[in-house]
């Protein structure tokens, strides 16, 4: 008598699945109920909306050897800030980066379903995904939360890295629908993204260096800080500093805290003359 | 209608034994060896794509011989345990004890007679010590063709050839080898056994080093196979 393989190990790999490689599809196989619920229906209540825990600016900048991304540290809950030291910059893998922006839980619930998608795939495969492979798994994934987008909890990913094989740097901006743009230098979501943005446009240099992208992108939070409720400044008093990463050749790199608190003093000592 | 022949329980077991134990020992064995900081894989392997070890988690390595397709297959199943493990409860609760368990289970229904023919693969899954200085010690836990699992210390070899290979490496372990000296013991040991010497092009060379950040398995190749060969004279 025999049985099929799988009547005894669940899940061994078939031939010719193209979703064998995807970390998603095998928790959807083995695990669906830990995936993230996508539930239609009526829009959230509003006493429901007010206590939602929101994520606001992050942006990021091409320099000549690599990438920055950049956030503040504050998330709101309607008028409240419910944080001052929220991490939305998170490693996707070695050589990329996702920042996050919209409701919170999803959003930091994408950013990490997402690095363990990039890490599966490679483990998988032997290979790493390519730069744009990456950004299009994300595209998807921000496809797939749709219906919750409908409800009100719009997740807006920031996607940026170093291509190893090209040495391409890219950053990805996304919209609530799965939306995928490149963007040429640098590129903000999130709330206090209209001024980061005007900042970016006068000083983002693709052919500046590393440390000089840095200060950029903290030069840009803190003028969204200025113009945007929602998005937090540099907290000198608690030393609470915005997160910034740096992708290069050498992989994913956070800036310590006191090397963002120069950058940062840098910066006020520009507003303050 | 034809009548099934009777066979007896152990003649069928015996036969399915030898079955895997031939088609095992068609292969080149694959040394596993604990080093102070680690674990290398070493074996001969012209093939630079089509690998016989592994990366399956943080501290997880993963070395089969035997019919590839048979054990890519278990590799890739691996993988997706310990990666939907580990996201639905935290990266530390992926242990290669389960993962074994787990192989063990797999290959022991398979070789009962949940197939046609037994799996002809011998696997071995290797966790490093969290402490960098291995204090702790690392695993190695040995799953044959059966389902039967070992639990191996210092080092283990699998596949076809053993006893040679092992009496080799017994005259050449010592503790507290580091990672290149480990390497040599091994490449030693396979050179006295097939009576040439190696050339790095034809080895495969990875491993788990503890004092890596976070994924520990690393895979030597060209330039860096023949400086970790040549470092230990």
């Amino acid at each position: 008598m025999t049985f099929a393989p799988n009547e005894h190990i669940s899940d061994l790999p078939q031939a010719f699945d193209a979703g064998g490689s995807s970390f998603v599809a095998a928790l959807q196989r083995q695990a669906p109920q830990a995936l993230p619920p996508l539930l239609g229906g009526s829009p959230m209540p509003a006493e429901l909306r007010d206590q939602l825990i929101e994520g606001t600016t992050v942006l990021a900048v091409v320099a000549r050897d690599g990438v920055v991304m950049a956030g503040d540290r504050r998330a709101t809950a309607g008028h409240h800030i419910s944080r001052g030291d929220m991490r939305k910059v998170f490693p996707a893998d070695d050589s990329s980066a996702i920042g996050i922006s919209g409701a919170a839980g999803p959003a930091m619930e994408l950013a990490r379903i997402f690095a363990t998608e990039l890490e599966h795939y490679e483990k998988v495969e032997g290979e790493p995904l390519s730069l744009d492979g990456r950004s299009n798994k994300l595209a998807g994934m921000v496809r797939a939360h749709l219906p919750m987008a409908m409800q009100g909890l719009v997740v807006v990913p920031l996607f940026a890295g170093v291509d190893r094989r090209t040495g391409d740097r890219r950053i990805f901006e996304y919209d609530p629908v799965g939306g995928r743009y490149r963007a040429t230098n640098s590129a903000a979501t999130g709330s206090g993204s209209m001024a980061a943005r005007a900042t970016l446009k006068r000083l983002a240099d693709p052919e500046a260096d590393l440390d000089v992208a840095a200060r950029t992108a903290i030069e840009a939070l803190f003028d969204a800080a200025e113009e945007d409720s929602a998005t937090g400044g540099p907290d000198l008093i608690r030393r609470i500093y915005p997160i910034v990463a740096v992708i290069d050749q050498d992989g994913y790199r956070e800036l310590t805290d006191d090397e963002v608190a120069a950058h940062v003093e840098a910066v006020v000592e520009t507003h303050r003359s | 209608m034809a009548t099934p022949f009777y066979v007896a329980p152990e003649q069928m077991m015996k036969d399915r034994a030898e079955y895997a134990r031939k088609g095992i020992a068609r292969g080149r064995a694959l040394i596993a060896l604990e080093y102070t900081a680690g674990v290398v894989f070493v074996s001969e392997n012209p093939s630079r794509s089509l690998h016989k070890t592994s990366e399956i988690y943080d501290r997880i390595g993963f070395a089969a011989v035997g019919r590839y397709n048979e054990f890519e297959s278990m590799r890739v199943a691996g993988i997706r345990l310990a990666d939907v493990k580990g996201y639905q409860y935290a990266r530390e609760d992926v242990t290669a004890k389960a993962l074994a368990n787990a192989y063990s289970q797999a290959l022991g229904s398979i070789f009962m007679g949940g197939e046609a023919k037994p799996y002809e693969v011998e696997l071995l899954i290797a966790e490093v010590d969290d402490d960098a200085d291995g204090r702790n010690g690392h695993e190695l836990y040995h799953i044959l063709y059966d389902g039967s699992i070992v639990d191996e210390h210092r080092f283990v070899v699998i596949g076809g050839d053993t006893e040679p290979l092992t009496a080799a490496l017994e005259s050449r372990w010592e503790p507290d080898l580091d990672r290149d000296a480990a390497i040599n013991v091994c490449v030693a040991a396979l050179g006295e056994v097939s009576g040439r010497s190696m050339d790095p092009g034809d080895l495969e060379v990875s491993g788990l080093d503890a004092t890596r950040a976070r994924r520990r398995f690393f895979r030597l190749r060209d330039q860096a196979l023949t400086d970790a060969i040549n470092a230990d004279g």
